[in-house]
């Protein structure tokens, strides 16, 4: 195990392939570069990077057009009523979170253990059945779930996406079940990477199959691990889709499913008699966005810069 | 290499010529043969598409060849965030089908909806009718007022004759009523959950609430701030609320409104609180013997109040190319003629006129003779009272539901509806 060493192999490598001539003809504009990052330079900055930053520029004004400053901002998160909503859809939002990370990744891991395993007869089949939900429609499996939770013709009598303490945890476990797939795979990946000469030098060294996974193949997996955290952070963070799906926009009972993605729908688009603000909306989306930030930052330049990657 | 690279301009350039290149309005079509000119109605009925198209539609373009109207829903959820945004792009239809109160006050604010005040034959709307579509002086209208819907309750006739029941008409008969049905053990005596939390308010509260704070004079006392939400009345149609569960299927947390329309189609319930939209459906889906009453009276009071809610206008798009064939049709939308075709199309969608109307469906005849019967008000939570934040509708939504779910005592709940109104509604301050 070497770690890599990228910069000095891109040096050499670009050093003895530029021969004189080319340095005149280099100074010319690529014209060809326009053709082909052109348009998605384009549609990047008009459908992501515009709205993006125009969405931030609506949460400076009020309904009525006027700049407000941060004023948004301050209503949103001192007013009494607001902010307990925003707070209580950000807890939320993390408890959702939560159940993924220690409910996903270590059934992910499991998974992709066992698939791995010479010993299990019919891998792919599983692999293949673990992985469907994921391409699945959010909406066919919130349906589906309804059904099979349904006390009226389900299979269980608890109504447990009718109980505000039971809600939120059904949800997120639904959402796993979905999505564990995506975990598995990243790790089985790692995992089927992993040179036989390595599980063989610990075999000759003596050791035994949990000891093989815990001292050699776990480490390997660790930095999955974290790019795996990271993309369901910023994926529950945005979540919107189940929630609204199963429980609709109010997301009941009595809020104890509401995340910041149904805090936001109704705060822009309104509801039933509600109308919708745009600019407070705008407020809740920058909240949100500066929210998923964070945390991306925190995983970039707290775990991901310690991350070794090996090369095999 | 040179033309390679003139090449790949070229054709990047056509690409996104073509782009740009001008897209036809499938609008534009209806208007486009010979004389006719084209209306399109926005709506969030899609439910009703067929019956727009194959009965009312056809008996406008009989008298009227000239104007060729087209009826363009979309999805209900979608309708007031989808209609906002094509009326500030300028591409919404000619005819904005109008929710009542509020969201369609803002569009005439913001000037998307024509001023109808002198509209020929809206004379023929009364106060509590034109009450949902006026600005708050009262004093101008912006949509004609097209439908209501009546709460009350359906019941499976056939379970009341295999019990023996007869229609309540007190509450103490209601209770004895679902009592009966819950010792039979046989059927879920009162079909609905609070899943959706909607229908805890508005089939539940909106249903019994009017005969507790007596129609519209209780419901204007708590808009003129004389009543408070946290008087005896409220509390008591909580209560009376919050009996209901007993009687609800199991698990009715998380039974959603779907469910409980199936529960009952499928002939397992006995009683379904719910409104006249649900006729039509209910026509079609079940295959036993239906009857309609209307919310018992509490003890100690002989005046029955019903929920005829006015639910559904039409009102003209400002920006539309075509005000005069728009008003034309809305004038006939006021009409008697439409009026009755209305209402046997959609049973259980009553028109808000004056004239006198027969309706053919027995059940939803049933429902309409409550009107004779009782006084008509509307829900509380519509006028005025949804305007600020909370909203007191989507308060009641979730109040009533926690009530029902058993987080929530009936006072504590009156409470927190009345702490709401005062955090923003002036009167009640």
């Amino acid at each position: 195990m070497t770690q890599t060493q990228t910069s000095e192999a891109a040096t050499t490598a670009s050093g003895a392939e530029t021969p004189p001539r080319r340095t005149r003809e280099r100074r010319r504009f690529p014209v060809q570069l326009l053709v082909f990052l052109g348009p998605a330079v384009v549609v990047y900055t008009v459908f992501m990077i515009y709205p993006l930053v125009d969405s931030m520029r609506l949460s400076l004004y009020d309904d009525a057009g006027a700049f407000v400053g941060l004023g948004n901002f301050v209503h949103l998160l001192t007013d009494d009523l607001l902010s307990a909503r925003f707070w209580n859809a950000v807890w939320n939002n993390l408890v959702f979170f939560a159940v993924h990370l220690l409910v996903q990744n270590p059934i992910g891991l499991l998974l992709a253990a066992l698939l791995t395993s010479s010993r299990l007869p019919g891998r792919a089949t599983y692999r293949a059945l673990v992985f469907v939900p994921t391409t699945l429609s959010v909406v066919i499996v919130g349906f589906v779930w309804q059904l099979i939770l349904n006390p009226v013709w389900g299979f269980v009598e608890t109504p447990l996406l009718g109980q505000s303490s039971t809600a939120l945890i059904t949800l997120a476990l639904m959402s796993v079940w979905q999505y564990v797939g995506i975990p598995m795979i990243l790790f089985y990946a790692v995992l089927v990477s992993i040179p036989e000469d390595f599980l063989e030098a610990a075999r000759i060294d003596g050791a035994n199959a949990w000891q093989t996974f815990w001292r050699v193949k776990f480490p390997l997996v660790l930095p999955t691990v974290g790019i795996v955290s990271v993309i369901t952070y910023v994926a529950n963070m945005n979540a919107f889709d189940l929630i609204y799906a199963v429980k609709g926009a109010l997301a009941g009972p009595n809020f104890a499913s509401d995340i910041m993605g149904t805090l936001f729908f109704r705060t822009f688009f309104g509801f039933q008699l509600e109308r919708g603000s745009s600019t407070m909306g705008a407020t809740v989306a920058t909240l949100m966005f500066l929210l998923i930030l964070a945390g991306v930052l925190l995983y970039f330049f707290g775990y991901q810069r310690r991350v070794k990657s090996y090369e095999f | 290499m040179n033309r390679l690279r003139w090449g790949a301009c070229a054709v990047g350039a056509a690409l996104l010529l073509s782009a740009c290149g001008e897209g036809t309005d499938p609008r534009e079509d209806s208007g486009a043969d010979g004389d006719q000119t084209g209306l399109v109605i926005e709506s969030w009925r899609n439910d009703d598409l067929a019956i727009w198209e194959d009965v009312i539609l056809p008996a406008f373009h009989e008298e009227h060849p000239d104007i060729q109207v087209s009826f363009e829903p979309s999805a209900p959820d979608d309708y007031n965030a989808a209609l906002e945004a094509r009326l500030e792009g300028g591409t919404a239809g000619d005819i904005i089908t109008c929710r009542p109160f509020d969201v369609s006050l803002g569009l005439y604010d913001d000037g998307h909806l024509t001023d109808v005040t002198d509209l020929e034959g809206i004379d023929a709307f009364d106060e509590v009718a034109m009450s949902a579509w006026a600005t708050d002086e009262g004093d101008e209208f912006f949509c004609v007022p097209t439908a209501s819907v009546i709460h009350g309750f359906l019941y499976n006739a056939e379970i009341f004759d295999e019990l023996d029941l007869d229609e309540p008409t007190t509450e103490e008969e209601f209770h004895d009523v679902l009592g009966a049905v819950a010792d039979d053990g046989e059927y879920t005596p009162l079909v609905m959950g609070t899943a959706d939390q909607w229908e805890a308010a508005t089939m539940g509260l909106q249903n019994i609430g009017p005969n507790y704070w007596e129609g519209e004079e209780g419901r204007n006392r708590l808009v003129e701030g004389e009543e408070s939400f946290d008087d005896s009345q409220y509390v008591e149609a909580f209560e009376e609320l919050q009996s209901w569960s007993e009687y609800m299927p199991q698990g009715y947390e998380s039974v959603q409104y779907p469910d409980a329309q199936n529960v009952f189609t499928l002939g397992d319930g006995a009683v379904f609180p719910t409104g006249s939209w649900e006729i039509a459906l209910f026509n079609e889906q079940a295959d036993f013997e239906m009857g309609a009453f209307g919310p018992p009276l509490p003890e100690g009071r002989d005046t029955c109040y019903i929920s005829d809610h006015t639910d559904i206008g039409m009102g003209i798009n400002a920006a539309t190319d075509a005000p005069e064939e728009a008003r034309i049709f809305l004038e006939w939308t006021a009409t008697e003629e439409f009026a009755d075709l209305y209402a046997n199309a959609l049973p259980g969608f009553y028109p808000l006129t004056e004239h006198e109307i027969e309706v053919e469906d027995p059940l939803a005849q049933e429902f309409l003779s409550l009107r004779d019967e009782c006084e008509s008000t509307i829900r509380n939570s519509y006028q005025f009272l949804s305007r600020g934040d909370p909203n007191l509708e989507n308060q009641l939504w979730d109040l009533s539901a926690q009530l029902l779910n058993g987080e929530v005592e009936p006072q504590e709940a009156a409470e927190q509806a009345q702490e709401g109104l005062e955090r923003w509604y002036e009167p009640q301050q």
